[in-house]
């Protein structure tokens, strides 16, 4: 009776292919699986990053028409994708910046009885021009130029000197 | 044999249901001066599912969108019939939902029921009060008014002033450098897919953890019955505790729906991106206490801007707070005193700015 040689009981080397040794063998699954991971989750993280949006942050923006405000008032208008406020002074001047407040980005506003500027969220107070003066917001708001055209008023990024 | 006990025996030759079931119909519930506080776990889980059943109504007629969010919830609250009552009731059951939650998690606290093997129990929990603070806060912007939309502007600001990696989980989060109607697309999703799914699966966990290790018996009890093993109590669970936690959900229910009905929950004004924040603006009760915080600190600490120091101290106290069965163990044998003073301090500070912040104009 012929009995055949288990496949455990052939040695490697006489079977004539190349084997992988297990470690190596698990070292290439595991890179593998790894990898296919990495390369699924790439593009839900890129997925997740919104695309850069169309810049919106204009240079200049109509702010109001010189009847609009009485003095010592203030209202917020549009400046790019972002709030501005402009403010006429008891002097009838005309002063702008950003509306956005440097603490946690609410939008401050004008208090006519304290001539100050305020923001509501967190109590940060700021001078008429733009410097925090109390409160928790660490920074002044980005001040901006004024420009009176005709009847329109328009307001401009502070050109650095 | 009549036609219930057929279909019993039939589902029982296939799935052995009776075997699944025997470990529910022998665990029992301690009996003693505190036995109260062995409520509130059921009665929040109560609450959400109120919260999965309003959700999915409200869901018939909202329109996540910057331009019909608003109109859609008026919609629901002046023209869908029973519509005042079903948003009423998701405002409402949310807010005692998170109450229910606070106090379970103190009531557990203070009976030291972490304690060895419930570690994982404590832990699974506090991710679901987490879960349920960011429903609170995702759920919040969607009806897109004035205060939803200024809350959402500093909530989101918050995590932008970490370093770093600050205002990447910013835009992530607004889906851009401000909110918009992209914020609101996002935090849509996460409310009614991302959050119910992971909060279902820790709810699974958290109910399977409790049945594996039983119901805690506070240390003071526990010592008292072994001294005395003839004072130790228990009863059944089903269904000696169970009807009794189902009268509970019963008079929660009855409050709820009168609170609904009596206090139905505002809507406000739509939300306007480019106008000032309104006067008096203030976020829900249980982030009160963060944003009395963020009110008083100075603006500079040591050089460092005083919200990012306030924002790193949430974050290290959340962490603290949910290591606290390993802080036990480290501290060892003064642990507990140590942690029994840490959690009186926790409860004051939260109250009493939660209180600070409610006065304040």
């Amino acid at each position: 009776m012929v009995t055949r040689a288990l496949p455990s009981e052939c040695p490697l080397e006489e079977s004539g292919t190349r084997q992988m040794p297990r470690r190596s063998a698990l070292r290439f699954l595991v890179g593998t699986v790894l990898g296919s991971v990495a390369s699924l989750l790439y593009p839900i993280v890129r997925y997740l990053i919104p695309p850069a949006e169309a810049s919106l942050s204009a240079s200049e923006a109509l702010a109001g028409t010189i009847n609009e405000l009485k003095p010592n008032s203030g209202k917020t208008f549009r400046f790019g994708n972002r709030p501005g406020l402009l403010v006429r002074l008891v002097t009838g001047e005309y002063t702008a910046m950003s509306a956005v407040c440097t603490h946690l980005g609410c939008t401050v506003q004008y208090r006519p009885e304290a001539s100050q500027i305020w923001c509501a969220c967190h109590n940060g107070c700021y001078d008429l021009n733009g410097r925090n003066v109390s409160g928790p917001p660490p920074r002044a708001l980005d001040p901006y130029d004024v420009h009176v055209r005709g009847e329109e008023i328009y307001v401009s990024r502070k050109q650095v000197a | 044999m009549d036609a219930a006990a057929r279909v019993q025996m039939w589902i029982d030759e296939r799935l052995n249901l009776q075997e699944l079931l025997a470990p529910l119909r022998e665990k029992t519930v301690p009996v003693h001066r505190h036995s109260q506080w062995y409520f509130l776990g059921g009665l929040t889980l109560f609450l959400f599912t109120i919260q999965l059943c309003s959700g999915v109504l409200l869901l018939l007629y909202y329109r996540p969108s910057a331009n019909e969010a608003f109109e859609s919830v008026q919609n629901i609250t002046n023209h869908v019939q029973f519509g005042w009552l079903v948003r009423s009731v998701h405002s409402w059951s949310a807010n005692l939902m998170v109450f229910c939650a606070f106090a379970h998690m103190f009531s557990v606290a203070f009976a030291r029921a972490y304690r060895k093997p419930r570690e994982l129990t404590w832990m699974t929990g506090m991710f679901l009060l987490f879960l349920v603070l960011g429903f609170g806060f995702s759920g919040y912007l969607l009806p897109w008014n004035t205060r939803a939309y200024f809350a959402t502007k500093v909530g989101t600001e918050v995590p932008g002033q970490l370093p770093v990696v600050g205002h990447w989980i910013m835009v992530i989060m607004r889906g851009g450098e401000d909110v918009t109607g992209a914020t609101l697309t996002r935090f849509f999703a996460l409310h009614v897919t991302i959050l119910p799914a992971l909060a279902i699966g820790m709810v699974m966990t958290h109910l399977l953890l409790v049945q594996k290790f039983g119901t805690s018996v506070p240390a003071s009890v526990e010592s008292e019955w072994q001294a005395n093993p003839r004072l130790r109590k228990e009863i059944k669970f089903f269904p000696n505790f169970f009807l009794r936690e189902l009268m509970g959900w019963y008079v929660v229910l009855a409050f709820l729906i009168a609170l609904a009905a009596f206090l139905p929950w505002e809507l406000g004004t739509k939300a306007d991106p480019f106008a000032p924040a309104p006067a008096g603006i203030k976020p829900e009760w249980y982030f009160l206490a963060q944003f009395q915080t963020l009110r008083m600190i100075p603006a500079k600490i040591f050089h460092i801007d005083g919200e990012v120091l306030g924002i790193l101290g949430f974050g290290l106290g959340g962490a603290l707070w949910l290591a606290l069965p390993f802080i036990e163990t480290l501290l060892g044998t003064r642990g507990a005193r140590y942690v029994r003073v840490g959690a009186v301090l926790a409860l004051t500070y939260l109250a009493s700015m939660s209180v600070i912040g409610y006065m304040a104009k």
